[in-house]
């Protein structure tokens, strides 16, 4: 059937749109940083110290730390008073930032419908739709994660950076024209096998931004207590979350994702079972998905041993993170294997 | 005996598994960096001959079979059996958990992560009885009585997060013996048919025959059924050249026990539906295109013939290959051919004839005319190129369909005509459907390891004091999380209020401050 070529360039149109409703978002939330929910001199304000503090999701019970933080949740919010216009500002700004984010994730969800619309299949048929689906995924897991836990709201923009990265890589590297799929690729496994990947590897974009948060929280903590001299990004940590509660919403995604993932991987095995006469066959793309696969349950593993938690499970997740990347793009488009959908020619 | 059962236990360990699950990620990555014999042996000697010694050490470590080496096969063994040590134990305590009840309430519900207490009017029998109604059939409980009239009720619930990781890991280690187990008993092959053959499902019968362990050792034997045609192979292509379909159509037989031949039945196999008939599966693996010529020999006879040729080119299919006709023996008059056939031709900018699409329009058969020795020293030929040592070049030409070129020695060739090729594969693997049943316990036994959180409760219900009448029965309830805590202070926050609501108010007046 052929390809609804006015449709197809609608979703281009959109997809575009989509990328700068996000950038605004981005920069809404990092102003809404800049102007700083809660500085270190309101930190040491002592009067909240004794509460525990109920939030959302991903939400452990917080002291207030000894050292002087910006621990963040929940605590800033009590601290919202009136007449505080810089806060009353900042609070503003994060809000149109949600609602950017909100609007440019209809936009986005829109051209990835319309492109698979316009050529009668599903829309993640090669790598430029697959990063659009991905993107998708990273957004709206953000989006899910601050309805449980609006107080992460402030740290919107870290998440926005990669997304509208992925995005912009798409766009311009990646893109291919909307066509029908090769034959090959016609099967309903392409919708099951590929959304799960999706939308796994979406949610573990966003635990490998709060892993590297943590990383730059402990490193704050580890030189503040010292006296050492801050410096980007470690200076990054002051308006952190508490360690504890990154590295929680690290894990709490990566315990989401990884069900999925592993669906998707055995998704994989019963269409290639159908599709090239085995279920597997250590196609370089089947060894990376292995591989990335190995190293998030090394990541699960290590967060209940002794002597792994903390910084060292953290490593590993990044490391997990930077596997699944590896077999995105460079087996995708250097390795040559099976997995030949990436549409660039 | 000591330092055996200290190595034991620390092959055991959380520390050993991690570290064998990095070395597993880590050897697994030279075999998709390297070139691998069982995916691609031509690469392999490819790589061999550009890389001299280097090439050669890695292949004596076995780098280019790597998930067949030894070293591999060692990984993870040493992890499957660590798994297996440290699962035995797991299992143990697990079951003893599912038939303990759940733990006494511990002196000061207070002191435990979440806490709360409120006075009721009930009597600490009629309350318990209440509290269980809230609580329902999730949690399991026990209630106990104390000295004083104390009534305590413990609870617990997600039991179902160490039975999904205990299945997980079961699952996996079942999995893995069917893996390998389907490795012992499979085979596969895979021939190419040009349109109108056919064959028979035994080892001779294919170009390429892989067999397991056991297909090897000739314990199981391929299943009785055979491929009797190939009546028709279709491609079609978008307006833009893209590939659209691929369709076999084809007639099997089974053989039936006693020798005769079962009815033909006709199926059409296509890329993503494979013909699964007998425990086996045909695959319709890759096409192309067999030209066919008629050659007028050197000594005035006519020879028909159609030859397989393989796609050079994966995107336009510009396929090679070569057609061999012998003459009189001994004669010097055989007549070889070398060529390429490009089903949709164009001439690029050297004046060399490419193709621009798999799709045929007006097809292309480039060739080179050779007279001599086909075969001199009578070994084994590919079929695909000519051994050309006896043999020099007549003539050279680039014909259509329907073309005739003329040659010395009243030599010539005409293009006929082509027709098309499927490559089927026939793959055989008794054990994947049970490995299927285990991935899917594996993510089940995930989901519930993962998303499930054990979760402790506990009640003490003091009753109203004797001596001061009208004094409230107060109720304190304490919970603890264990393993990741999640947002266990919401959900108690909910459950403390409901266990609230199902009290009856203390008279009014007589109720003393709420909180511990």
């Amino acid at each position: 059937m052929a390809v609804n070529s006015g449709m197809a360039h609608l979703s281009d149109g959109l997809f575009t749109t989509a990328i700068a409703t996000y950038t605004l978002a981005m920069a809404s939330y990092t102003a809404e940083y800049a102007f700083g929910r809660r500085g270190r001199v309101a930190a040491t304000t002592p009067a909240k110290a004794e509460a525990k503090v109920l939030v959302g999701a991903g939400g452990p019970v917080v002291d207030a730390p000894a050292v002087p933080s910006g621990d963040g949740f929940g605590q800033e919010l009590a601290n919202n008073r009136p007449g505080d216009q810089k806060r009353v500002a900042g609070d503003r700004i994060g809000r149109i930032a949600v609602a950017l984010t909100i609007l440019g994730a209809l936009i986005h969800g829109s051209s990835i419908a319309l492109r698979g619309i316009a050529a009668h299949r599903v829309p993640w048929g090669n790598m430029y739709e697959f990063s659009a689906v991905v993107g998708f995924v990273a957004v709206v897991a953000f989006l899910g994660t601050m309805w449980r836990a609006p107080q992460i709201r402030y740290l919107g923009g870290l998440i926005m950076l990669p997304v509208v990265l992925l995005m912009f890589l798409a766009g311009t590297v990646l893109y291919a024209k909307d066509a029908p799929l090769v034959p090959a690729l016609q099967s309903y496994w392409l919708a099951i096998h590929v959304s799960a990947a999706a939308s796994s590897e979406g949610i573990l974009v966003t635990s490998a931004v709060f892993t590297v948060l943590f990383l730059i929280r402990q490193r704050y903590d580890v030189v503040t207590a010292r006296g050492g001299r801050l410096r980007f990004p470690v200076a990054l940590g002051e308006r952190l979350p508490s360690p504890e509660t990154l590295d929680k919403v690290a894990y709490r995604t990566v315990a989401f994702a990884f069900p999925i993932y592993t669906f998707g991987v055995i998704a994989g095995a019963i269409w290639a079972e159908a599709a090239w006469g085995r279920y597997w066959g250590w196609d370089p793309k089947e060894t990376w998905a292995f591989i990335a696969w190995v190293v998030y349950a090394a990541y699960l593993h290590a967060r209940a041993t002794a002597g792994w938690k903390g910084r060292s499970a953290a490593w590993i997740n990044l490391l997990g993170f930077g596997s699944m990347t590896f077999n995105f793009f460079v087996v995708n488009i250097v390795i040559s294997g099976l997995h030949s959908y990436a549409g660039l020619n | 005996m000591r330092y055996l059962r200290r190595g034991w236990r620390r092959l055991i360990s959380m520390r050993t598994a991690l570290l064998l699950l990095f070395l597993l990620a880590l050897a697994a990555v030279p075999g998709s960096l390297l070139p691998q014999r069982p995916l691609n042996p031509a690469k392999v000697d490819d790589y061999l001959r550009t890389h001299g010694a280097w090439g050669r050490f890695l292949d004596r470590i076995g780098m280019y079979d790597v998930f067949g080496s030894a070293w591999f096969a060692a990984i993870y063994l040493l992890l499957f059996v660590s798994l297996a040590g440290c699962l035995v134990p797991r299992i143990r305590q697990h079951a003893r958990a599912l038939a303990r009840k759940p733990l006494p309430a511990p002196k000061n519900l207070g002191r435990l992560p979440e806490s709360g207490s409120f006075e009721s009017g009930d009597t600490p029998a009629a309350y318990a009885t209440a509290a269980r109604t809230v609580l329902g059939r999730r949690w399991r409980v026990v209630q106990r009585d104390e000295p004083g009239g104390v009534v305590t009720l413990s609870a617990e619930k997600g039991y179902s997060r160490e039975t999904g990781n205990v299945l997980f890991h079961v699952a996996m280690l079942i999995a893995l013996v069917l893996i390998a187990v389907g490795r012992l008993f499979s085979y596969q092959g895979s021939v190419i048919i040009q349109q109108g053959q056919g064959f028979c499902n035994s080892p001779t019968a294919y170009d390429a025959w892989r067999p397991g362990r056991m297909a090897a050792d000739g314990h199981i034997g391929p299943a009785p059924f055979c491929i009797d045609s190939l009546n028709s192979f279709t491609a079609s292509y978008t307006s833009t050249g893209e590939a659209a379909s691929f369709a076999a159509d084809v007639t099997y037989s089974k053989v039936n026990p006693d020798g005769t031949d079962g009815p033909p039945t006709k199926h059409t196999i296509t890329v993503n539906h494979p013909l699964r008939l007998e425990g086996d599966r045909v695959y319709l693996i890759n096409h192309g295109f067999a030209p066919k010529v008629t050659v007028r020999m050197p000594d005035g006879s006519v020879q028909q013939d159609q030859a397989t040729f393989l796609p050079t080119d994966v995107n336009t299919y510009y396929s090679e290959g070569a057609f061999q006709e012998q003459g009189k023996p001994d004669a010097g008059q055989d007549i070889g051919i070398e060529g390429f056939f490009a089903p949709t031709p164009i001439t690029n900018a050297n004046g060399v004839i490419t193709s621009a699409s798999p799709n045929v329009a007006n097809p292309v058969l480039g060739m080179f005319v050779y007279q001599g020795t086909l075969n001199p020293n009578g070994l084994p030929q590919s079929v695909y190129s000519l051994n050309k040592t006896k043999l020099h070049q007549i003539g050279q030409a680039n014909l259509h369909i329907g073309q005739t070129a003329r040659m010395p020695n009243g030599v010539t060739v005409t293009f006929d005509g082509w027709v098309p090729w499927a490559s089927l594969q026939v793959s055989h693997d008794p054990t994947q459907g049970y490995l299927l049943f285990a991935a899917v316990a594996m993510v089940v036994g995930l989901i519930g390891s993962l998303g499930v959180r054990r979760r402790r409760l506990w009640l003490r219900i003091t009753p109203a004091v004797a001596e001061k009448k009208g004094s409230p029965t107060v109720v304190s309830v304490g919970g603890l999380a264990r393993s990741d805590s999640g947002n266990f202070t919401t959900e108690f926050a909910g459950i403390l209020s409901r266990l609230r609501d199902a009290s009856t108010v203390a008279e009014p007046g007589l109720v003393g401050a709420g909180k511990e």
